[in-house]
């Protein structure tokens, strides 16, 4: 990407490649017909209008953000989905047709089991490593960085992830905790023995499963990052570019966890304050490479451990909002859209979070109700949800047909409105499912 | 000595409060009155939880500061210290659902306020909420799950302690991820909640408490 461009032209060049997309030779995409690609069109405005927010949509947009449900409503189990690839690209197509969305997420939710085994990842338990073949993989939460090793990470996050954290979530990265210390590789002098590590058989142990854990990405990525091209051919875009994190949760979920961030604030706050101001300016980029790798421009950011009832207002100012909102401008900087995902309550969080540059975000909604987002946060930012995962569970059509209904009046009047579940669901009743589309589409009209 | 320790802890000065433990065994006060100075301070967490001044940070650091306190303590308490408790409460994560963050805030929020809590941990199955049931014998019982699919554990763990019969011994609170109205009604409990405060007011209500 030019670097010349400003962040405004360096998303539209994202909205505009989205527009006219490209086979993986760089020739234009065939559609498999032209009313394939005049959806595929259609789609992508009514959500770019639905975030700018400086015209109305033609109607509110509707997607589907789920967990597990594609490939549970295909009837397979979360280890087959996770197991099979091809099996699991071709569920999540059946889901798209069948439930005609206006925007798809990509089948990656699943991740390829095998990869995880080779790799003997420890951070999550995952079918028939830890839950049963029908349960989604779930974390298992613990102190995987050590509260001593604050200054490690402050002092050189890369490193530590290197000689000192991966080692620990993945069991065969062993070899890892004996590489060289790499800003020492400088002179010819003394070089070669700064490389012996990478004679010991326990690095090359590391690197033998490191190869054959990237084949296995790759075999995963053809059947699943096809489907993406597919779903584009037959009129369904995504515009899913990548993910990152707020900086407290990076911290509170999988290094410290959530006891250890949470005694952090009492006991090293300003250690805990420095490991976020280190990590910043590397989730921004996290998110901007894979928005430019991908051409896709939303950066998804599920929000954890700032939720109501976990901080106090005054902790939430102080410790978990000022490095995210660092992230979400720096991502706005590079030409991304940022998409936090509000999981749980955010209703004591809204007055805060609102003051953004207007139509430059997409905040998805989780418990929190719909018409205070909107007075808030919405009227700067485009809002998505919130149907909830207990409705489309266990409620009928007609009630959800209400919900969504009651959704559009509520926030949907001047545009800024896309509607979604609230929650990544696994179990649900397909006609509720269902329901919810063609309710966005039939109340949703401008 | 005893009000300064309670406001020490109270206020999360780990140290501070630590260090008061100590002297105060050293100036000869009983081990018995150190503890109730903790539990009054725990009291105090309970109450500005409830109140919605302290939330998860503190009520984890309180966690740790009676922790600390129990272990100097230990050693120079002849016998475990009676404790008038309100009544017995079940609580665990539902079979297929390990998570437990929102488990363990009830948790803490029932023990804080008086109850005896057995806490059976996460993916428990129906059969083991069956056997606690027989042998700790609650008055009430919390089911918590995260996922969709703890929708399902709890109607199953429900339906184990009816064919069990024992489901008219006990009360049934639900909590967790997106549980409402829907998802009790499904489950066949008898009350839901979206927070601890709920929870622990189920708990005295059911067990008649003022």
């Amino acid at each position: 990407m030019n670097p010349q461009l400003s962040p405004d032209e360096k998303r539209e060049a994202l909205w505009q490649g989205k527009l006219s997309p490209k086979d993986p030779q760089g020739n234009p995409l065939p559609f498999q017909s032209p009313e394939a690609e005049k959806k595929y069109k259609e789609r992508i405005l009514r959500v770019k209008a639905a975030i700018e927010m400086e015209k109305l949509p033609d109607r509110v947009p509707v997607t589907i953000f789920p967990s597990m449900f594609p490939w549970k409503y295909a009837g397979m189990t979360v280890q087959e989905a996770m197991y099979d690839y091809e099996k699991c690209a071709a569920a999540f197509k059946k889901f798209i047709l069948d439930f005609d969305p206006d925007l798809q997420w990509g089948a990656y939710a699943p991740g390829p089991g095998r990869f995880f085994e080779i790799l003997d990842y420890k951070l999550y338990s995952w079918p028939g490593h830890g839950v049963a073949p029908d349960c989604c993989y779930q974390c298992n939460e613990g102190e995987y960085m050590k509260p001593e090793e604050y200054d490690a990470l402050i002092q050189d996050p890369t490193g530590y992830f290197i000689h000192v954290y991966l080692p620990r979530v993945f069991g065969v990265l062993g070899g890892f905790q004996m590489l060289p210390f790499f800003p020492g590789i400088l002179e010819m002098y003394g070089l070669a023995l700064t490389f012996i590590p990478f004679g010991l058989p326990p690095v090359q142990a590391t690197f033998q499963a490191l190869f054959e854990a990237g084949a296995e990405a790759l075999k995963w990525v053809v059947p699943i990052g096809g489907l993406d091209v597919e779903l584009a051919t037959l009129g369904y875009p995504t515009l899913l570019g990548g993910f990152t994190k707020a900086p407290f949760d990076v911290i509170g979920d999988t290094l410290r966890g959530t006891r250890g961030i949470m005694l952090d604030i009492y006991r090293r706050p300003q250690k805990l304050l420095n490991a976020m101001e280190v990590l910043t300016p590397l989730m921004i980029q996290m998110g901007i490479n894979s928005a430019q790798a991908t051409g896709n421009p939303l950066i998804f950011i599920p929000l954890h451990k700032g939720a109501d009832g976990f901080l106090s207002d005054e902790q939430f100012k102080n410790f978990y909002w000022p490095t995210l909102k660092e992230v979400i401008l720096g991502l706005i900087e590079g030409g991304c859209v940022p998409l936090p995902a509000a999981e749980g309550g955010y209703s004591s969080r809204l007055e805060v979070v609102k003051d953004l540059p207007r139509g430059k975000t997409l905040w998805m909604i989780d418990l929190t109700d719909m018409a205070d987002a909107k007075r808030t946060l919405g009227q700067n930012a485009c809002i998505m949800g919130n149907v909830p995962s207990s409705l489309l569970n266990l409620g009928t059509p007609d009630e959800v047909r209400a919900y969504v209904k009651r959704i559009i009046e509520v926030a949907g009047k001047d545009g800024g409105l896309i509607i979604s579940n609230g929650s990544f669901f696994d179990e649900a009743k397909p006609e509720n499912v269902k329901a919810m589309v063609e309710a966005a589409k039939e109340y949703g009209g401008y | 000595m005893s009000e300064k320790l309670v406001n020490a802890i109270a206020e999360m000065r780990e140290e501070e409060a630590i260090q008061l433990v100590r002297d105060m065994l050293d100036t000869g006060v009983k081990p018995m009155a150190i503890l109730d100075a903790a539990r009054q301070a725990m009291d105090i967490i309970g109450q500005q939880y409830e109140k919605g001044v302290y939330f998860l940070p503190e009520l984890m650091m309180a966690g740790e500061i009676m922790g600390q306190i129990a272990e100097i303590l230990k050693p120079k308490l002849a016998e475990s210290p009676e404790v008038k408790r309100l009544g017995r409460v079940l609580i665990g994560t539902v079979q297929g659902d390990i998570h437990d963050i929102g488990k363990n805030i009830v948790t803490f929020m029932l023990d804080a306020n008086g109850f005896e809590v057995l806490d059976l941990g996460v993916d428990v199955p129906p059969q083991k909420f069956v056997e606690a049931v027989r042998d700790f014998q609650p008055q009430v019982v919390g089911l918590s799950g995260f996922l969709t699919l703890a929708y399902d554990s709890m109607k199953a763990t429900i339906q184990a302690l009816e064919e069990a019969g024992l489901r008219d011994k006990v009360k049934v609170m639900i909590g967790g991820g997106s549980v409402d109205e829907h998802v009790r009604t499904y489950t066949g409990a008898d009350a839901y909640g979206r927070d601890a405060v709920t929870g622990v007011s189920l708990a005295k209500k059911w067990i008649g408490v003022q």
